[in-house]
């Protein structure tokens, strides 16, 4: 059997602001099915680096390949590309002016150009799965915070996304409203999404994730099952690291 | 003081200002100033705005020599007295063989100027709406137009209604400046019966019919600044 | 192009012209003087009214102010100037702008004052009146100097409007920089003297108007 092929790969990346080197030449691969979570001090470059895999930010120099093509090559169109790779945002980012349901269906219908009724029952369907579907006509201002992160969530995943990138999803959230969004997180990570995570919630790391990437100054230090990186990490940046959060 | 003595003072006054003759003669005329004005201002209202927005819109690709452009024609615009730009338009762009009518010439100009202060409001709206929505739309493959056009504009719009309105006012009731280049416009119509008639009655005509027009404007104005309560500080 | 050239930007024509030019800028430049300190101190009084205790001071002012919004300044300058000598009331160029600028002003730096003092919350006068203040004292030292600051970029913008307003004195022969560069047009047959007022405006508020734009963008942050 062969060992299967990356959906997504980072070769020799680079991102500079100005004079400062945020990501020091990442190389980083996804399997398909694989739930990958970035983990590591705040500065460390983790979001850019998830924000680069959509080109949100644009790397200056490397590059990206998702399922197998380059995403830096000038012929790529960008948002055809970008409707595969899902992204949820730390702050949810629901457009305010328009109703859930709208929320989910307006890239479906603008750039999926799918006709309305086919988009409201797709938007049916992705509600359903978060549990919201009696919010279909809410307006997001009515929402807590976690209602509105399972919205964009299901936002995402309308598109049909191959990969799903998370950035930070429950670090705006009040602690109790955590919970509901990571069980949709495990539920979505159960039905076989590709998923890379950019987060604090360690817990939820250990128990869901096949892979932990630790980083550090912009560069990914170590990476490994999250057995090994929690238990028993190698390098000495990550043994701080570890023993910081678990105090 | 004795009564007849205030009544033909009072008698002078109406006589003077609020003469019945001239009232009937001239009240055609003013209606059809009338006409006119709120013709200009519904074009200008119109094309201003659409053309500001359209600015504002694309100074959002950032691409500096356009955005030079725009910066400059908006600045030029709000620095010039209208009144200036009138002059020019119509006495000076015949001698380059574009010749308007005073009725072109004024809505041209009073066009512009309401794009480069529609421009900058909307600009300020555009700006206003957090980096979060531009990326969750194009994280969704959504394009920059179909961004602006569905996701931003509909946000900006909201605290760009009240600024909007009262700019939008003030550069309508600038209809009036036509009058110095032969638009038949409420002004222009009575100042002309005055000098006709010899008296002030078509001027108080004149000075009522704007009332008239303008005060239910200005009194929505002000309805809309609560409502849309938003202000600059 | 030579056409162009000669029509808008005619050297000869636009030196000839400038010592009239220059006078005009001179009564464009005292008008300005009179009428700006006139309309901010007209303005603060009926801000001060409007903003009155009296139900009836309150929307008797707030009618007034509307009222002068409503009609176009060109439209009242006109009245003021060839309209009152019919009532005998004869006032020179000059006192008929003054006196219409003062009326438009008014109104229109009313309503920014009164929105920057509805800005200042009503704790800072009541702090200022527990410290033994009197309620002008209050309002000078307190209240006014916050409300200023926070409708600085409108009381800016406004006075930009006022300087430009001051060309439609040109309409009641009032020689300022407008009325000279077209008597100078119409004597010439040429627009260059124009095109020279506009350069003279444009010279004098440009760099006000980015100045504002910058202030407007920094506030709004």
């Amino acid at each position: 059997m062969d060992t299967p092929q990356p959906i997504l790969e980072a070769q020799d990346l680079r991102k500079s602001f100005g004079t400062l080197e945020v990501l020091q030449g990442i190389n980083f691969s996804l399997l398909p099915q694989e739930m990958v979570f970035l983990i590591g001090p705040s500065g460390s470059g983790k979001s850019t680096l998830l924000r680069c895999f959509n080109r949100l930010e644009e790397p200056t120099g490397g590059k990206i390949i998702f399922d197998g093509v380059d995403l830096m090559s000038p012929d790529v169109n960008i948002n055809t590309m970008r409707q595969q790779i899902g992204m949820v945002f730390q702050q949810f980012n629901l457009y305010p002016h328009l109703s859930v349901t709208k929320n989910i269906t307006l890239a479906l219908r603008k750039v999926s150009k799918k006709d309305s009724s086919e988009a409201d029952e797709i938007a049916r369907e992705m509600l359903k799965r978060v549990g919201l579907e009696e919010k279909a006509n809410a307006h997001p201002d009515e929402l807590s915070g976690g209602q509105q992160q399972r919205v964009a969530i299901a936002r995402a995943m309308a598109l049909e996304p191959k990969v799903m990138l998370f950035d930070e999803p429950t670090s705006a959230l009040d602690p109790e409203l955590v919970g509901s969004v990571l069980q949709v997180m495990q539920k979505l990570r159960d039905s076989g999404m590709t998923m890379v995570v950019v987060s604090h919630e360690m817990r939820f790391a250990r128990d869901a994730a096949d892979r932990v990437a630790f980083m550090s100054e912009g560069q990914i230090v170590e990476e490994g099952e999250p057995g090994a990186i929690f238990e028993n990490p190698q390098q000495k940046r990550t043994q701080d690291f570890v023993s910081e959060i678990s105090r | 003081m004795n009564t007849s003595e205030t009544f033909s003072r009072w008698d002078l006054f109406t006589e003077t200002f609020f003469n019945q003759r001239l009232i009937d003669e001239y009240s055609g005329a003013i209606a059809k100033g009338i006409l006119i004005t709120c013709e200009i201002a519904v074009l200008v209202v119109f094309t201003g705005i659409a053309l500001g927005l359209l600015l504002a819109m694309l100074r959002s690709y950032r691409f500096l020599p356009i955005n030079v452009f725009i910066s400059c024609f908006v600045d030029i615009l709000r620095s010039l007295p209208p009144l200036v730009l009138i002059l020019l338009a119509y006495f000076g762009l015949p001698s380059i063989g574009f010749s308007m009518s005073g009725f072109l010439v004024l809505w041209l100009v009073l066009s512009l100027i309401l794009a480069a202060f529609a421009e900058e409001i909307f600009w300020a709206g555009i700006l206003s709406i957090r980096r979060g929505q531009w990326e969750a739309a194009r994280s969704t493959g959504l394009g920059h137009t179909q961004t602006i056009v569905y996701v931003i504009i509909p946000q900006a719009i909201r605290m760009t209604v009240a600024p909007l309105t009262n700019r939008t006012i003030a550069i309508t009731k600038n209809t009036a400046l036509g009058t110095v280049i032969g638009v038949g416009e409420i002004l222009n119509q009575a100042s002309t019966a005055q000098s006709f008639s010899g008296n002030a009655t078509p001027l108080m005509m004149g000075a009522i019919a704007y009332i008239v027009l303008f005060i239910p404007v200005v009194a929505i104005g002000r309805w809309i600044e609560t409502r849309f309560a938003w202000r600059r500080i | 192009m030579e056409i162009f050239l000669d029509s808008f930007f005619n050297f000869q024509i636009m030196s000839e012209a400038s010592p009239l030019l220059i006078r005009g800028l001179g009564t464009t430049a005292l008008l300005c003087l009179v009428v700006i300190p006139l309309g901010l101190i007209g303005g603060l009084t009926v801000a001060l009214m409007a903003l009155s205790r009296s139900p009836w001071l309150r929307w008797g002012t707030i009618a007034l102010i509307d009222f002068f919004r409503a009609v176009p300044p060109l439209v009242l300058l006109i009245f003021i100037y060839s309209g009152l000598p019919f009532a005998d009331i004869e006032l020179s160029p000059f006192t008929a702008v003054c006196v219409g600028f003062f009326l438009n002003n008014s109104a229109y730096y009313a309503e920014i004052y009164r929105a920057g003092i509805e800005s200042v919350g009503v704790g800072q006068m009541e702090a200022a009146r527990s410290t033994g203040l009197k309620k002008i004292q209050a309002l000078v030292y307190v209240v006014l100097p916050q409300a200023t600051r926070n409708v600085l970029p409108d009381l800016l913008s406004n006075t930009i409007e006022v300087v430009k307003l001051t060309s439609i004195a040109s309409v009641v022969a009032l020689q300022e920089l407008l009325y000279s560069a077209d008597m100078a047009r119409s004597v010439t047959y040429n627009s260059s003297p124009i095109v020279m007022a506009a350069g003279i405006y444009l010279l004098i508020l440009w760099p006000v108007v980015r100045m504002l734009s910058n202030l407007e963008h920094k506030v709004g942050k």
